[in-house]
């Protein structure tokens, strides 16, 4: 089947096995692998991306799923080379051990910020609870995020 | 021209040079690879525990569209065995199978749709053995062999350490607590599962890019297999996504060579999913742990007794190594004049248990520390004091009898949870539980020793470079899996060569490139590999400093400084760029080299298999847990960490290693129990297998006690692993404070605690 669909602000049309999933069409057919699989099943967290700006697991989403919509990866968050602020603040406090997590983390953390500019580290940790990280303690992540939501720096941006 | 960039410094804080690659998507971890017309290779895996094979009907599988080839171990060009110390387990089962996730045959296809058809339709025809499923059962006479040939029947390594006269000295005691201590399999859960990709480089040789520990050593592991030279084959490991020694040997790396012997000059990638993660991954091996600690009546430790129990599965890389450093750490941080410490690692037909963070170290901690809380109890004293009291100082002896005469911080980091408001206000925050709300304060007091034991030299071999264009480049033959340690190696030559990030390029582990430098493990990696840096960065900016000089006749090298990108003439102040300086220079002086062999203790090399070590990292951990006695469950609410790692080099790097290490551990103590029943794995996912999520680990404080190793690279030792140890204990410590409650088997899950409370199991094993 054909689908179209935005992918980090570009139009883009494939033709696709209706049962092909996101996280193969993403990785293999466009290799854009920024987006990681860490279970299959969802339970992980780091396939995440937005799909009309909400997080969204690559893993169980199939390609018919995309038509029309407007997806969003990793590789799309950074803007004429410069990196988002909530990158920056994730290099900044550490919040990036084997990085494996850390797409997928970012984006679901894009995501609840863009619902709640303001979290409380409660909210935080309640937002990423959906991605594992086996590396970090999750703290430095959360002072991350925490610190791009204070600098309020998103400037509206998705 | 004025030069504003800072160079790295040692004792700050910098970026991870792996940063922005990895925030962006962009840094390519083995798993990521999809170049051209490649394909995708995997194993159909045993299924069951133990049983003899009688066929392996590959017809079916081989005749579906896009499968390449099937292969079984008849079609192994060299002998068909993996092992580091012992080879003796098969790349692809021939006649037995010795646990479920063994790999019985290797298929390649055009796709993973085509590879799972075909991993499904090949049939295994078996006859059943009978099968060992625990350490205690695989010691008895009348039990199984797991290996027929094995000369010690089930027994991988038993080991004995004896100091002073413990058996007497235990009628000696005033009081001795004991108990039979056991802790659950662990699985590493990294992030991203066992992967690498294969091809063919133009030589002909094997090129494997693979999510390893241990590059070096999988040449030599893989070439016997495939009858090849280990020169012929080339391993890359590019940045890890976890591996805690979960990646330490061989995983998919020999399962790719052989599948590239088949795959008619296409490349191979091989990528287990989850379900096979868990199924053939080693494991943290579960242990059983008798123990008896005796003491006088002033609360003096005299004597301890401990009978060490180790499941090894069914083959073992490193199995009876790991018990070994578990026996070698039996008396955690302790001074005990009278020791007995017996251990086995025994074989079973359960998955194959390796290397994990700690190596067999969280195990014993996780038992003694408790003992040690007991015994306080009994004596009345309170549970910091008595450590202190104990606690291992420079000068001592520590359990196995080997003199501490390097850094040995253990009472300091108990001195600062003394000092610390945490420890001064603990009763207040006990009083302020909720309704059906107890709360417990907890610690644990940990050592870790650092490197490879004396038998196998534990060194290092740092190259660097001046490039052609000026760059200075290192040469990293020790893997990254995350920890930060390639990081720590540019901000060290970086700070040796007044350089900052943009002016530094590092290469990653690789056997074609890189000098080889041991694993990444044992908490090992920035101590040895930095120690071999300091001194090739030395050697390259005496290097550079009298190229400078040579450069602009009748100045001595003395006369220059390297600033960022430059080298100054200081009484001039006329500089020379490093790339002008590059072009005035050959090669070979562009290039310098490091070699670093850790020191190892020179008495007492007979007191455990393969000799004990000489230098500890140290740690004492605090935690606030509350239970709530509805439903038993544990919720930690302040945990503090103070770690003796000697001077920390990298701040951020630091913390990271520690507040990960305190996180693994807490899901250790609190939730995580890899199940196997009858060789069966039950948790097969991480829906079944809970590791924490942010919402279960608290803000973590913590405190380095800067003591300078004088051995380490600026003063530091290893991080990695110290962490691990403690929240265990400390988390059973606290549960038992708050309950009067002593749960002998971890975790503590939710239904465990609430069963002991209702039961209302308040004392303590006592013997």
């Amino acid at each position: 089947m054909k689908i179209r669909f935005t992918l980090n602000g570009e139009a883009r049309e494939m033709e696709t096995d209706e049962r092909r999933r996101v996280i193969d069409l993403l990785r293999e057919d466009l290799t854009m692998t920024g987006t990681k699989e860490g279970c299959g099943t969802g339970e992980c967290g780091a396939c995440t991306i937005l799909v009309n700006s909400e997080s969204r697991l690559a893993c169980l989403m199939v390609a018919p799923q995309l038509d029309g919509a407007e997806v969003m990866t990793i590789e799309g968050l950074a803007r004429n080379g410069e990196l988002h602020p909530l990158q920056k603040a994730f290099i900044e406090y550490g919040a990036i051990q084997c990085g494996f997590c850390t797409p997928g983390m970012v984006m679901a953390s894009l995501d609840l910020l863009t619902r709640n500019p303001s979290p409380t580290e409660a909210e935080i940790r309640e937002g990423i609870s959906g991605n594992l990280c086996r590396c970090t303690g999750y703290q430095k992540i959360v002072e991350a995020v925490s610190a791009a939501a204070s600098a309020r720096k998103l400037g509206g941006r998705p | 021209m004025k030069v504003d960039r800072i160079p790295f410094e040692i004792g700050k804080a910098t970026p991870r040079a792996d940063g922005s690659a990895k925030v962006s998507g962009k840094e390519k971890y083995a798993a990521d690879y999809y170049e051209g017309d490649f394909l995708w290779a995997g194993v159909k895996r045993a299924g069951v525990p133990h049983a003899t094979i009688k066929g392996i009907h590959t017809e079916a599988a081989e005749a579906l569209p896009g499968v390449i080839a099937v292969l079984t171990w008849k079609d192994i060009p060299g002998e068909n065995r993996l092992g580091i110390i012992r080879r003796n387990q098969p790349v692809l089962a021939e006649t037995v199978v010795r646990h479920s996730g063994e790999a019985v045959a290797l298929i390649l296809a055009e796709s993973r749709g085509a590879l799972k058809g075909a991993i499904d339709s090949i049939l295994l025809e078996y006859a059943p053995l009978p099968g060992v499923f625990s350490a205690q059962e695989a010691l008895k006479e009348s039990s199984p062999l797991v290996h027929e040939d094995n000369p010690e029947g089930n027994v991988i390594k038993a080991v004995s350490v004896e100091t002073g006269a413990c058996a007497s000295a235990m009628g000696e005691c005033d009081v001795v607590v004991g108990g039979v201590y056991e802790t659950p399999v662990q699985e590493h859960a990294f992030l991203e599962t066992e992967a690498g990709w294969a091809y063919r480089a133009e030589n002909g040789a094997c090129v494997i890019v693979a999510s390893t520990q241990t590059p070096f050593r999988d040449c030599f592991e893989i070439a016997p297999v495939l009858g090849m030279d280990p020169g012929s084959i080339r391993v890359i490991a590019p940045y890890l996504g976890g591996a805690f020694g979960g990646k330490d040997g061989i995983t998919v790396q020999c399962l790719l060579a052989l599948a590239l012997l088949h795959a008619g000059g296409r490349p191979v990638k091989i990528w287990w999913d989850r379900e096979e993660s868990f199924l053939a991954g080693v494991k943290r091996m579960n242990a059983t742990m008798h123990y008896r600690l005796g003491a006088k009546q002033d609360g003096t430790f005299h004597a301890l007794e401990c009978r060490l129990y180790y499941d090894g599965g069914a083959y073992s890389p490193l199995g009876g190594e790991i018990m070994t450093l578990g026996a070698e750490h039996a008396g955690s941080a302790y001074r005990i004049p009278n020791v007995s410490v017996k251990g086995w690692a025994l074989y079973t037909n359960n998955p194959v248990g390796g290397p994990f963070r700690g190596f067999g170290v969280p195990q014993v901690t996780a038992a003694m520390e408790q003992m040690v809380d007991m015994a306080a109890r009994k004596l009345g004293m309170d549970p910091l004091s008595i450590r202190l009291q104990n606690v291992v100082r420079k000068g001592d002896r520590n359990c196995v009898g080997v003199i501490l005469t390097h850094s040995t911080g253990a009472a300091e980091c108990l001195e600062t949870i003394l000092g610390h408001p945490l420890w001064k206000t603990r009763d207040e925050w006990k009083k302020g539980a909720g309704l059906f709300k107890v709360r417990g304060v907890g610690l644990a007091c940990m050592a870790h020793a650092m490197g490879y034991p004396p038998m196998v030299p534990d060194e290092a071999r740092a190259k660097i470079e001046l490039t052609a264009e000026g760059k200075i480049r290192v040469y990293a033959g020790v893997v990254d899996m995350g920890q930060g340690n390639a990081s720590t190696y540019q901000q060290i030559a970086g700070h040796i060569l007044v350089q900052d990030g943009p002016a530094m390029e590092l290469v990653l582990p690789d056997t074609a490139r890189t000098l080889p430098s041991g694993s990444s493990s044992a908490s090992r990696t920035t101590y040895t590999y930095g120690n071999a840096l300091i001194e090739a960065a030395t050697d390259l900016k005496k290097a550079i400093l009298k190229a400078a000089s040579a450069q602009t006749g009748g100045t001595r090298p003395e006369e220059f400084v390297l600033v960022p990108d430059r080298v100054r003439h200081i009484p001039t102040g006329n500089e020379i760029s490093l790339g002008e300086l590059a072009g005035s220079m050959d090669g070979p002086a562009r290039t310098a080299t490091g070699y670093f062999r850790m020191p190892v203790t020179r008495e007492r090399l007979d007191a455990i298999y393969m000799g004990p070590h000489l230098i500890f990292s140290y740690g004492a951990h605090l935690v606030y847990a509350e239970i709530d006695e509805l439903t038993g469950q544990v919720e930690i609410a302040r945990y503090l960490a103070i770690t003796d790692a000697g001077k920390v080099m990298s701040p951020r790097v630091y913390e990271q290693q520690i507040e990960g290490a305190t996180a693994m551990g807490i899901g250790y103590a609190l939730t995580e129990d890899f199940k196997v029943a009858n060789g069966s794995i039950v948790t097969q996912d991480l829906a079944t297998y809970i590791i924490p999520t942010s919402m279960d680990i608290p803000r973590i404080e913590s405190i380095p006690v800067e003591i300078a190793e004088e051995t380490g690279p600026f003063g530091m030792k290893g991080a990695g692993e110290i962490g691990m140890s403690g929240p265990m204990p400390a988390i059973g410590n606290a549960i038992c404070d708050a309950c009067g409650i002593r749960i002998l088997r971890a975790p503590f899950i939710g239904e465990a605690v609430h069963e002991a409370l209702l039961s209302g199991n308040a004392e303590e094993a006592d013997l």
